[in-house]
């Protein structure tokens, strides 16, 4: 329910509706976007990375939050681990139970690999789960491939490693394909033309959808199918380490057991690291998007064991996340809701931004409009945010089309008393997407044999800014490619004898480098108190000082 | 401001007092808790946190999302973090679309009695014994979509006299739709044929040669479907 105040601002957006509608707000120049990022995205804001001291990338500047991280001890620092004591014995060991990590999954059993999936939380408790605008293809006649690279580099700023968009737009029809075949619902004219909109940055309406639980539809098929195959799967089981042979390369994984507090020793001949983003480290203060197991872990182990970062200054902050209410603060509005129309206003129900720049340009542009501007929306919990105006799709596309193409989106705001039919929303960027990791290449391969990477822990497939729809298409292009890739090498790996050493190694280099630390990482588990600490302190000296 | 006002909350029966503005999972976590099972994408769309609860004074048993649903005064609640529903294994490629199907792998369908606790245990407001019957009278076209927003959350299994566990129906009756019933796209099949061709290999490489100032060139001059 919004407040009187905020109904009251909400009357100047209904009294300047029939002079926008219809209208196109001009889209920036090139200069104008390389103004508002330079001046607004968090990315631009030195104070919030640092150069990490240590590992292969040695002085790369990385956020705070994640510096930290990689600048920590093992949880293994000081705990008796018998590299002997096997529990889980596979040729493909697949770390993160997400999109991607399904997808590789059933491509590594399709090699034929004994495959085991090992994963923090529930299989499916990902950011997948919560993709919720589209997936990209270049698959209809005015389209093409190659019309889809130009969007991809030019939305990364041309700092996309080549390979990766070839391959990534390449095998966008091809994966879109082998969901549908496997059962997806996709958005389908009767004619079984693909029901296609427009995201932020793309030329052409490539963006495939199954109504805004795109995510959620394709996570479930793929979990169904690994089950179908009888994959093993082993829930809240996070990998903490990973394991090397005695001439580096990859060999396994230490896991922890959440619930019996136990370490588990899994042994395999091949490693495919596919635990997602790191949103839940809030870099900046930023609330997230993201979900809760989403603490960047892979980005942590793959490090330590010798993988490279990639882009890992780079952070996409969604334009729109729910500004108001406060229970959903942070909650991704999916840009679908501007691809069907909807379109961003300030304070005076002025449109100040075209609707569908690239993300990074439009959350600038939020920003500044609220920040630099001031004419944002003040919230009573103290935030800024402005409007999005999703009363235009209904009137753009005829009445019922919310509720068609955006039920998850009416759904959440309804439970909150805000029917976005009639009224419009209140937003605020996001924390979104890690859009760097590990480096990879085209078959999701590290620099460190036998380990893979693949979907939103690895880097250099979306340069410096990834355009929606294409987070969903690379956990399936790059999950497939990975797991096949790594189910094929299995075959030729000879197993040697188990090794922790490059974790003592990576202690002694903390010390050698000057990091003094009682920090632990991985993370696993964020840590939530939601004030309870700044009430208690409140009550405590209310109590002396009565 | 409504923001200091407190409620009495009950977590598994013990009494805990958390701002009024929380939602059932954030109140959780002002109590003390760092949660594992019960919490995944904290946004409505995982199932992890399916919640029971009752207000203090009344008799009816409600059903929610922890991290969708606010606190209120007097709430006893529980979770659901995991429902030992029955999931069938098949092969995909081998079944048919029809009643046949659901019949030799979800027979328990057709002992429904109607009750309508399913409907009414849901948190996304399905109708979940409307799905159901569609199920068993092999529409899986309309079962697919009325079970569409499930989340899998496994209330309505929990509930279910018949042992019914509808949220894996509802997705053998999505995925035969998706996979038999939706009418196939033309276009989706002649592309991947192109691409197998290597229709567009040679723009592509061409492509990945040019340098920025050539691409930014291209980039910029780009026509932009209306």
């Amino acid at each position: 329910m919004y407040t009187a105040k905020m109904r009251e601002l909400i009357k100047k957006v209904e009294a300047t509706r029939p002079r926008r509608f219809g209208i196109q707000h001009p889209r920036m120049t090139p200069q104008e976007r390389e103004e508002v990022l330079n001046q607004c995205h968090p990315d631009y804001k030195e104070e919030g990375f640092r150069n990490i001291r240590l590992g292969v990338n040695k002085g790369l500047k990385v956020p705070l939050e994640l510096a930290n991280l990689i600048e920590a001890k093992s949880r293994l620092d000081n705990v008796a681990i018998d590299l002997d004591h096997i529990s889980y014995d596979v040729d493909v060991l697949i770390i993160g139970g997400g999109g991607a990590g399904a997808s590789a999954a059933l491509e590594a059993y399709n090699k034929g690999a004994n495959v085991l999936i090992t994963t923090k939380l529930r299989f499916g408790d990902a950011n997948t789960m919560m993709a919720e605008g589209g997936i990209q293809a270049a698959d209809k006649p005015e389209d093409s491939p190659s019309k889809h690279y130009m969007d991809v580099m030019g939305g990364g700023h041309y700092t996309n490693v080549p390979n990766l968009v070839n391959a990534l737009v390449g095998d966008a029809p091809k994966a879109i394909k082998w969901l549908n075949d496997m059962g997806v619902m996709f958005d389908k004219q009767e004619d079984g033309t693909m029901v296609t909109t427009h995201g932020g940055g793309t030329s052409r309406k490539r963006m495939h959808a199954a109504a805004d639980y795109t995510g959620a539809e394709i996570m479930r098929v793929l979990r169904d199918e690994v089950i179908n195959k009888g994959i093993e799967v082993v829930d809240f089981s996070p990998a903490v380490e990973i394991i090397l042979d005695q001439e580096g390369k990859a060999a396994g994984a230490v896991l922890y057991n959440l619930e019996t507090q136990e370490y588990l020793i899994a042994r395999a001949k091949t490693v495919i690291i596919t635990t997602g983003g790191a949103g839940r480290l809030h870099y900046q203060g930023f609330p997230t998007s993201n979900h809760y197991g989403a603490t960047a872990d892979g980005l942590v182990l793959g490090y330590r064991a010798g993988a490279e970062l990639a882009f890992a200054d780079t952070i996409q902050y969604h334009p729109t996340g729910v500004a108001f209410p406060p229970q959903i603060f942070g909650a991704l509005v999916t840009e679908k809701v501007r691809s069907l129309g909807a379109t961003p206003l300030n304070i005076d129900g002025e449109q100040f931004v075209f609707h569908l720049e690239t993300r990074d340009v439009e959350a600038s542009a939020v920003i500044r409009e609220c920040l630099v501007r001031d004419k944002g929306i003040d919230t009573p919990t103290g935030g800024k945010g402005v409007w999005l105006d999703s009363p235009l799709i209904e009137m753009i596309h005829g009445e019922g089309t919310i509720e068609k193409r955006l039920p998850g989106m009416l759904r959440m705001y309804k439970k909150f008393g805000i029917d976005m039919r009639k009224e419009p929303i209140l937003v605020y960027p996001t924390l979104h997407y890690q859009n760097g990791g590990l480096l990879i290449n085209e078959s999701g391969q590290t620099k460190v044999e036998n380990l893979y990477v693949a979907g939103e822990a690895s880097g250099g497939v979306h340069g410096r800014n990834r355009l929606m729809g294409n987070s969903l298409l690379d956990i399936i292009v790059f999950g497939r490619r990975a797991g096949s890739h790594a189910g094929e090498k299995s075959k030729d790996v000879e197993l040697k004898k188990l090794s922790l050493e490059h974790v003592k190694v990576y202690h002694q280099s903390l010390k050698e480098n000057g990091v003094e630390t009682d920090r632990v990482a991985p993370m696993m588990l964020p840590h939530y108190t939601h004030g309870r600490e700044d009430h208690v302190k409140k009550e405590r000296s209310e109590k002396l000082h009565a | 401001m409504a923001k200091n006002e407190m409620v009495d909350i009950y977590i598994l029966g013990k009494k805990y007092t958390v701002p009024s503005t929380l939602t059932i999972m954030d109140s959780m976590e002002y109590a003390g808790y760092q949660l594992t099972r019960g919490c995944g994408c904290r946004s409505g769309f995982c199932g992890a946190c399916a919640t029971i609860y009752r207000i203090k004074g009344e008799k009816e048993l409600k059903v929610c999302l922890a991290c969708q649903t606010k606190v209120e005064e007097g709430m006893y609640l529980t979770q659901l973090p995991f429902f030992p529903g029955d999931k069938k294994t098949y092969d995909m490629s081998q079944l048919k679309p029809t009643a046949d199907t659901m019949m030799q792998l979800y027979p328990e369908i057709y002992s429904c009695i109607g009750c309508n606790s399913c409907t009414k245990g849901c948190p996304q407001e399905l109708n979940v014994m409307q799905y159901i019957a569609y199920a068993q009278r092999g529409e899986f076209e309309k079962c697919a979509e009325e079970s569409f927003d499930c989340v899998s959350c496994g209330i309505c299994a929990s509930r279910c006299p018949a042992n019914i566990t509808h949220y894996q129906v509802g997705l053998l009756a999505r995925r035969l739709n998706g996979k038999y019933i939706a009418p196939e796209t033309k276009h989706l099949k002649e592309r991947v044929k192109e691409i197998q061709e290597g229709k567009y290999d040679s723009d592509l490489k061409e492509l990945m040669k040019k340098n920025t100032d050539e691409l930014k060139a291209i980039y910029n001059a780009r026509d932009i479907e209306k």
